[in-house]
């Protein structure tokens, strides 16, 4: 029988029923996430399944119901936070950071926030500067969150479930490009433990470590390579926070050569901390200096051609891997 | 609990009340001494950082958690030892949390602004100003989700009237129908300015404009209070939805204890007039003697007892270890 497919938004789907079905305390917060079931349709169906008490639609206020998933989280409920926009997260940045983050601490380790905030990233939807950004940077970057940013359809459902039980607030970065991605989706049961890499394409000539859609671009790029004779490992850490170094270092070590490829900001991003981490762990088998690419750094503009030249492409990457191993 | 001179023809009753005011009355008494020894670390220089003192408003934390349970919520603010001690926290643990102690609420990590309690329902204390309106909005819908009909009070200053985020939760409150009291204690200054230069409008129509059952007291009388605390704690209890307490109040001291020189936002005159005719605990010892609940002596024994309460607490932080440096690392992840 061949394995069942599913989009990446029914994969999302799909695990948040089946924690609801699981664990009566999880419910989710959120803009339309009832009847509407999202702007991308990602939530479909689950009011008519777990009633409109557990999937809660909220004013327009993102601050205020973040607020209150923390609050809930810490006296017995497991809300999972819809935040449709990731440019939107600037709103809930003082109950992110300054409450949910430290909570845990600040009390000696007497309160807990299991609770997960899930949110998009990405441009090229032609949605100009304020609903294209991708600001994983930011959480990852604060000590107390951890931060997860699935690459394809299966990894969506299996991390999804893993943060949902995780005690610790979780920001979840779904790229709204790729929810009509299909992949296979096994229907059991299973989780992807928080920090483990996984290494999507072997390789011996170059690294390329990606994140969210920026995977995708990566596996693009590393097809066209092979036709040059280039085999292209690439690594997903999947999630920034915890972050999988040794996957990472073992693979540069291997390869010699590596791109770090992320959709955020490349200044003082995701790309610098991991290519700085590969310095430090495999300098002294690097054959070129890490290579960062990430959004370019201007707002997202709206024009078609401006836009798309703002992030990495499979040609981007392409011509870049091929002047890394001296083939240009 | 001190034995005093009662009126002949006392029943139980009247004896249970008298009790009750005798705790409140040891409650409000605790949280002054305790804030006096905190000034008295803080100049002694044995207290790292700073402390923001209650002093002046004891009547609102002991009023309000009088009418609550000790399985309620509460969310305190950066001024919060006497939300803390109100919901029940024990002076010892309180005062080795201020110090940076492991023995305190917090390991150490917490400090004055953020003493945190499971046991007895404390949420935590907040420095961000209107940093828990959601937190204890939060609590409430759990309550609610969960059958367990407790309730949450979410005390914060007045400054906290200018936070976006207060309305926000407000709205989803009543639309909700959450068991959650909002307490605005209003102790005149955001700081070093005066409310009204921050304020517009009035602060009860901020809660009367989401349809939340709103009312105000004298904030220096823990008896009002306390009975308005318990209509507005009944009524969530039973599922009628949030309220807005507006408390009348006086922060005695300045916005924290370094606050020394305050002429240029407030008079002597002022703070003495607050001191001399409007004192919680004064006004609340001379309402036990007319009521004939106990004689000047009992209650000078009971401040007493608790004075003497406060100095090993004091001790016991000041003996108390610190974490080993370990801890640095600890409680970042659950």
């Amino acid at each position: 029988m061949p394995e069942r497919e599913l989009t990446f938004a029914q994969a999302v789907r799909e695990a948040l029923a089946e924690e609801m079905r699981r664990d009566s305390h999880v419910c989710i917060f959120g803009e339309d996430v009832a009847e509407a079931g999202t702007p991308f349709k990602v939530l479909s169906g689950l009011v008519e399944e777990f009633g409109a008490e557990r999937v809660v639609d909220t004013p327009i206020s993102e601050a205020g119901f973040t607020g209150v998933a923390v609050g809930a989280a810490m006296t017995g409920m497991r809300p999972v936070v819809d935040i449709m926009f990731g440019d939107f997260l600037t709103l809930t940045m003082d109950q992110m950071v300054n409450q949910a983050a430290k909570v845990h601490y600040m009390s000696g380790g007497h309160w807990r926030v299991p609770m997960v905030m899930r949110t998009t990233l990405g441009a090229t939807r032609r949605s100009a500067a304020q609903h294209s950004q991708s600001l994983h940077a930011w959480f990852s970057h604060v000590p107390g969150l951890k931060v997860v940013l699935p690459s394809t359809p299966y990894d969506a459902k299996g991390l999804l479930k893993t943060a949902i039980r995780d005690e610790n607030p979780v920001v979840f970065f779904e790229d709204k490009m790729m929810y009509k991605l299909k992949g296979p989706v096994p229907e059991e049961d299973y989780t992807i433990p928080l920090g483990v890499a996984d290494v999507k394409r072997e390789g011996d000539d170059i690294t390329i470590v990606a994140t969210s859609s920026m995977v995708q671009v990566g596996l693009g790029a590393a097809t066209l390579l092979e036709k040059e004779g280039i085999s292209v490992e690439v690594i997903d850490p999947r999630t920034t926070w915890p972050l999988d170094q040794k996957t990472m270092i073992e693979s540069a070590k291997k390869t010699s050569r590596v791109i770090v490829l992320d959709e955020g900001y490349g200044r003082y991003g995701v790309t610098a901390e991991i290519a700085a981490v590969i310095a430090e762990g495999a300098f002294y088998d690097l054959d070129a200096p890490v290579k960062r690419m990430g959004a370019m750094h201007v707002p997202i503009p709206f024009s078609p051609p401006l836009e798309d030249v703002t992030v990495p492409t499979e040609e981007t990457v392409y011509e870049a891997a091929r002047s890394m191993c001296k083939r240009s | 609990m001190t034995t005093a001179t009662t009126r002949p023809d006392a029943g139980p009753e009247v004896s249970a009340e008298r009790e009750k005011w005798l705790r409140v009355y040891r409650q409000m008494v605790s949280i002054r001494l305790f804030e006096e020894q905190v000034n008295e670390l803080y100049t002694r220089a044995l207290m790292p950082g700073l402390a923001h003192l209650y002093s002046g408003e004891e009547a609102v934390a002991v009023g309000i958690c009088e009418a609550l349970r000790r399985d309620d919520y509460i969310t305190s603010t950066h001024r919060g030892h006497g939300h803390c001690l109100a919901k029940g926290a024990s002076p010892d643990r309180m005062f080795a949390e201020l110090l940076g102690k492991e023995a305190g609420y917090c390991r150490g990590k917490g400090g004055s602004m953020h003493i945190a309690d499971p046991a007895t329902g404390n949420l935590g204390a907040n420095a961000i100003v209107g940093g828990s309106v959601g937190i204890a909005t939060g609590a409430a819908f759990a309550a609610k989700r969960l059958g367990t009909d407790r309730v949450a009070v979410c005390f914060f200053g007045e400054g906290a009237l200018g936070q976006g985020s207060l309305y926000e939760v407000m709205n989803l409150a009543q639309l909700w129908k959450l068991p959650v009291i909002y307490v605005c204690e209003n102790n005149l200054y955001n700081e070093y300015t005066h409310y009204t230069e921050t304020t517009a409008g009035t602060i009860l129509g901020r809660a009367t404009a989401f349809g939340l059952e709103a009312a105000s007291v004298d904030g220096q009388n823990v008896r009002a209070v306390n009975e308005i605390a318990s209509r507005l704690v009944r009524r969530a209890r039973a599922g009628e939805g949030p309220a807005f307490l507006q408390a009348d109040t006086y922060r005695y001291s300045g916005h924290h204890v370094g606050d020394i020189n305050r002429e240029y936002y407030r008079s002597k005159q002022e703070e003495q007039h607050w001191k001399t005719d409007r004192d919680p605990i004064k006004l609340h010892l001379n309402w036990l003697l007319a009521q004939g609940y106990a004689d000047a002596a009992s209650l000078e024994s009971i401040a007493a007892e608790v004075r003497s309460e406060m100095e090993s607490a004091v001790k016991f932080a000041i003996a108390a270890p610190y974490p080993s440096v370990e801890e640095v690392e600890k409680h970042v992840y659950a």
